[in-house]
């Protein structure tokens, strides 16, 4: 990183500090943290699908897992949710582990890795339904106690920082990745894991420390939501949309780069708001939400298609120069 | 208190579900068994052709969907052509994770599409005749079942069959065993890929005319079926129909039978069990030969 | 140094290695050869650990490493390239040897340094900055051979390192070869292009159908007619012999 890099993400890190009190209506703070959210699960997903190669259509297991330990030891136990916190995190670690030990010890790799998240986020969502101590398909209410050491807020900027904190630490992580040994294996796993293991590095130990990174910090993902919207239910926690969306910010930022998510997720609400605003104007249309999905699944086919290194990589091709 | 009827007709319900499981993987044999195209998209493409014979049978068409079959099945195939030749094979460059990714993209676009366009309500027309009871037992079956049972078994027979026997079906097999090596012998591989996601896509076609006399359609369908046609095929061994055959029945008996030992709730967690299972510890499942 | 012994390797019926036992000593440089099929990238698999022989061990300085998994051979300190380059196409030339040089060091600025003076020594030290997919093929085969050495290997498998090359550039990595002998690295290398062979190995073996069928120092080997036959066919040898110029 050079200096004229350094300005810019200076400049940029401003504008995200400044922007709640600049646009100060609830609504565009709530898009800001929407946003921002977004971008540090989609980090999350970075750290395991773009470094790493680790193509997962699954990660919401982390989340929901982390989403509900904290709930239930909050909601149900009374433990603080500020200390169910890390407790959510290590739960998401946990199953990132047992996932990776698994898939990875049987060869698992590519679509069979993928396929295999899926069926597994699917297993979270179905237990999440059916027990009694997550309240089956009813879902977990948390009592409004609009109090900051209840881990909730009567202001919604507090949150929007909190996620702007999360999604700083996020890429300050990914950055990490970028610049130690334990990243440049990864990124030799995910180009060519033969080779990688031919050069000393033990592919399956890093693949699982991998996951279990990703994991644990998309846990921590499901207790802010969950505080923050005081209510989950199975098909919020688990639901394959957000493992969708995970992916699909990455992707259109640029897998495997520090800024991928954020500016994929920027993309992706900037889009969304623009075909909510078009389709109130059509006439006929009922939930124009259904349109700005139309459009992440073009967008995503798009990127295949053309942008395989996302936007940071067209970027990089026209300005850049050719820093791998 | 699970007694002997019970069970039995528990059972019977499962193979009949079974049946429809496996016309649903039928196709997805074929494509991803046997020429490894993830196809993401195969339940979505099911809902698209079930609300094709819905509106087929809906006024001022009113289509028996029995007798729409050819129509449905031919439909099918040059969709599933077109989606080959324009989307898929045009854009994946190759690479397995990219067809994941863009069968992805399109089964989010194939879904909300017809959310938007068709709300979200579910669907079922009425074929009288296919509501009728047959008793098999202690179970009480609709004849639409049946019907889609052995419609199940004559498609897995049809396409084992095609795949042995025709010249199409062993340039089929060629292009999977060996794709350059079929390319010097002068096969179009892109073609040959692109009538195999046709034929794949026709198979659901059939599903679909079999299924909505005794089914329902929703735009959530889609999602429902993709995980259970990837179990099966990865269960009976990919790229085998009698695999599909017999993958589907048991998948049909374990949902079943989970439903019944777990609870409604619970049971659903056998099938993805399976998968994963069948995965870690016996990738090339039942029929297929071990990699 | 290096001790394999009697080696078997069977796929479905096919017996790919049979009784394969050679040896190579500290600082030497040995040539595998044979005709194309013989199976000599397969026996370079059964030593380091990407395929597991069926049958016969693999020694190195005296510890039984038959069947360890890549890293692990590579931990005790034998390198390998490969046939057809695998490079890690999306890093740069650097981050590639980098990622050899981390087998040594955890820390990014020694890894640094090393690859920097691993490929200048190689002769890709302009080439750091560019995408390893840019190389053209003699670039390739150097950043295989950096990438292998960044591990500081004590004994180094060459799999067909001069394939494709032109006789130029074949003479610059016979010299490349012979100073990464002269640090201290034993090499044992699969060649078909025999002016390297030559220049380089003080021993050759030849395998021919999954066995050894030969093995001396390279003009001996060249005159040896099991050799001759091997490569030409049946008969060959004698003709050879019979018709001078005329064969």
């Amino acid at each position: 990183m050079n200096r004229r890099h350094l300005i810019l993400v200076g400049i940029g890190g401003l504008a995200l500090i400044a922007y709640p009190w600049v646009f100060r209506s609830n609504y565009a703070v709530d898009i800001g943290f929407l946003v921002l959210f977004a971008a540090y699960l989609g980090q999350t997903w970075n750290i395991a699908g773009g470094f790493a190669g680790q193509t997962s259509f699954g990660h919401v297991v982390f989340f929901g897992v982390g989403a509900y330990v904290s709930t239930i030891l909050h909601a149900t136990y009374g433990v603080n949710p500020w200390i169910a916190w890390p407790c959510s995190a290590l739960g998401g670690a946990i199953v990132g582990w047992l996932i990776g030990t698994l898939c990875y010890r049987a060869g698992l790799k590519g679509s069979y890795f993928a396929l295999i998240t899926l069926a597994v986020a699917e297993v979270g969502r179905i237990v999440a339904n059916s027990l009694p101590i997550t309240r089956g398909g009813l879902g977990m209410l948390i009592r409004a106690d609009l109090r900051a050491e209840n881990f909730q807020f009567k202001d919604p900027i507090w949150f929007y920082y909190i996620a702007l904190v999360l999604c700083v630490l996020a890429m300050v992580i990914a950055w990490g990745l970028t610049r130690t040994r334990f990243g440049a294996r990864l990124a030799a796993i995910r180009d060519n894991e033969d080779a990688a293991e031919a050069l000393g590095v033990n592919a399956f130990r890093e693949k699982v420390k991998c996951l279990t990174l990703s994991g644990g910090l998309c846990g921590a993902g499901g207790t802010v939501y969950a505080q923050k919207y005081l209510y989950i239910d199975p098909s919020i926690a688990f639901s394959i949309d957000k493992s969708v969306e995970m992916l699909l910010v990455t992707l259109i930022g640029g897998p495997g780069t520090v800024l991928g998510p954020l500016i994929g997720s920027g993309v992706l609400h900037f889009i969304g708001e623009l075909t909510r605003d078009l389709g109130a104007m059509l006439p006929s249309v009922g939930n124009p939400q259904p349109l700005s999905i139309i459009i992440y699944g073009a967008a995503l086919i798009a990127i295949v298609a053309w942008l395989p290194d996302g936007l940071m990589g067209l970027f990089r091709r026209t300005v850049g120069g050719d820093r791998a | 208190m699970l007694t002997p009827e019970i069970l039995v007709a528990g059972l019977v319900n499962g193979l009949m579900a079974g049946g429809i499981y496996v016309l649903v993987a039928v196709g997805l044999t074929l494509i991803y068994g046997v020429l490894h195209i993830i196809n993401f998209a195969h339940g979505s493409l099911l809902m698209l052709a079930m609300y094709a014979v819905f509106f087929l049978w809906r006024k001022p068409l009113g289509l028996d969907p029995y007798i729409a079959l050819p129509l449905v099945i031919a439909g099918a195939f040059a969709f599933g052509y077109l989606v080959y030749r324009a989307l898929i094979g045009h854009f994946s460059h190759g690479k397995d994770e990219n067809i994941l990714l863009i069968t992805l993209g399109l089964s989010i676009i194939i879904d909300n599409a017809t959310l938007f366009f068709f709300t979200g309500d579910t669907q079922t027309i009425e074929v009288t005749y296919a509501g009728r009871m047959i008793s098999l037992g202690p179970a009480l079956v609709p004849l639409g079942k049946l019907v889609s049972f052995a419609g199940a078994l004559l498609l897995c027979l049809l396409l084992g069959l095609f795949m042995t026997r025709t010249d199409m079906g062993k340039a089929i097999r060629a292009v999977a065993k060996e794709r350059q090596g079929a390319r010097l012998v002068g096969i179009d591989v892109e073609g040959v890929m692109a009538i195999s996601y046709g034929i794949g896509i026709a198979c659901l076609g059939a599903a679909a005319c079999l299924l909505m006399p005794t089914f329902y359609v929703s735009p959530s369908s889609g999602h429902a079926f993709v995980l259970i046609a990837f179990t099966i095929v990865v269960l009976g061994g990919m790229g085998s129909f009698k695999g599909a055959f017999f993958g589907g029945l048991i998948i049909g008996i374990v949902e079943s039978a989970c439903g019944l030992w777990l609870g409604e709730q619970l049971g659903q967690i056998g099938i993805p069990l399976v998968f994963i299972l069948i995965l870690l510890l016996r990738p090339s499942g039942l029929f297929g030969a071990a990699r | 140094m290096l001790e394999v012994s009697r080696l078997c390797k069977s796929f479905g019926g096919l017996k790919a290695i049979d009784q394969v036992s050679l040896w190579v000593d500290e600082g030497e440089i040995v040539a595998l050869i044979g005709p194309n099929g013989a199976g000599k990238t397969t026996l370079f698999s059964l030593i380091v650990g990407f395929t597991k022989p069926d049958e016969g061990t693999v020694r190195f300085f005296d510890r039984d490493v038959t069947g360890l998994p890549p890293h692990r051979i590579c931990a005790r300190g034998i390198a390998r390239t490969f046939q057809i380059t695998q490079p890690f196409v999306r890093l740069s030339v650097l981050a590639n040897v980098m990622v050899g040089a981390y087998h040594t060091t955890g820390r990014r600025h020694e890894a640094e340094e090393r690859a920097q003076e691993v490929a200048h020594r190689v002769g890709i030290g302009e080439q750091l900055h560019m995408r390893a997919d840019a190389l053209t093929l003699a670039g390739r085969k150097r950043l295989e051979l950096a990438r292998a050495l960044a591990t500081r290997p004590k004994l180094l498998l060459l799999d067909e390192a001069m394939s494709g090359l032109n006789p130029r550039e074949v003479g610059d990595m016979v010299q490349i070869v012979k100073e990464i002998r002269q640090t201290g690295v034993t090499i044992l290398l699969i060649e078909h292009v025999m002016q390297a062979v030559v220049s380089l190995a003080s021993r050759v073996y030849v395998l021919s159908n999954g066995r050894i069928i030969a093995e001396g120092p390279p003009a001996a080997i060249t005159a040896d007619p099991h050799v001759i036959e091997a490569y030409l066919g049946h008969g060959a040898a004698a003709r050879l012999s019979q018709g001078g110029a005329r064969a």
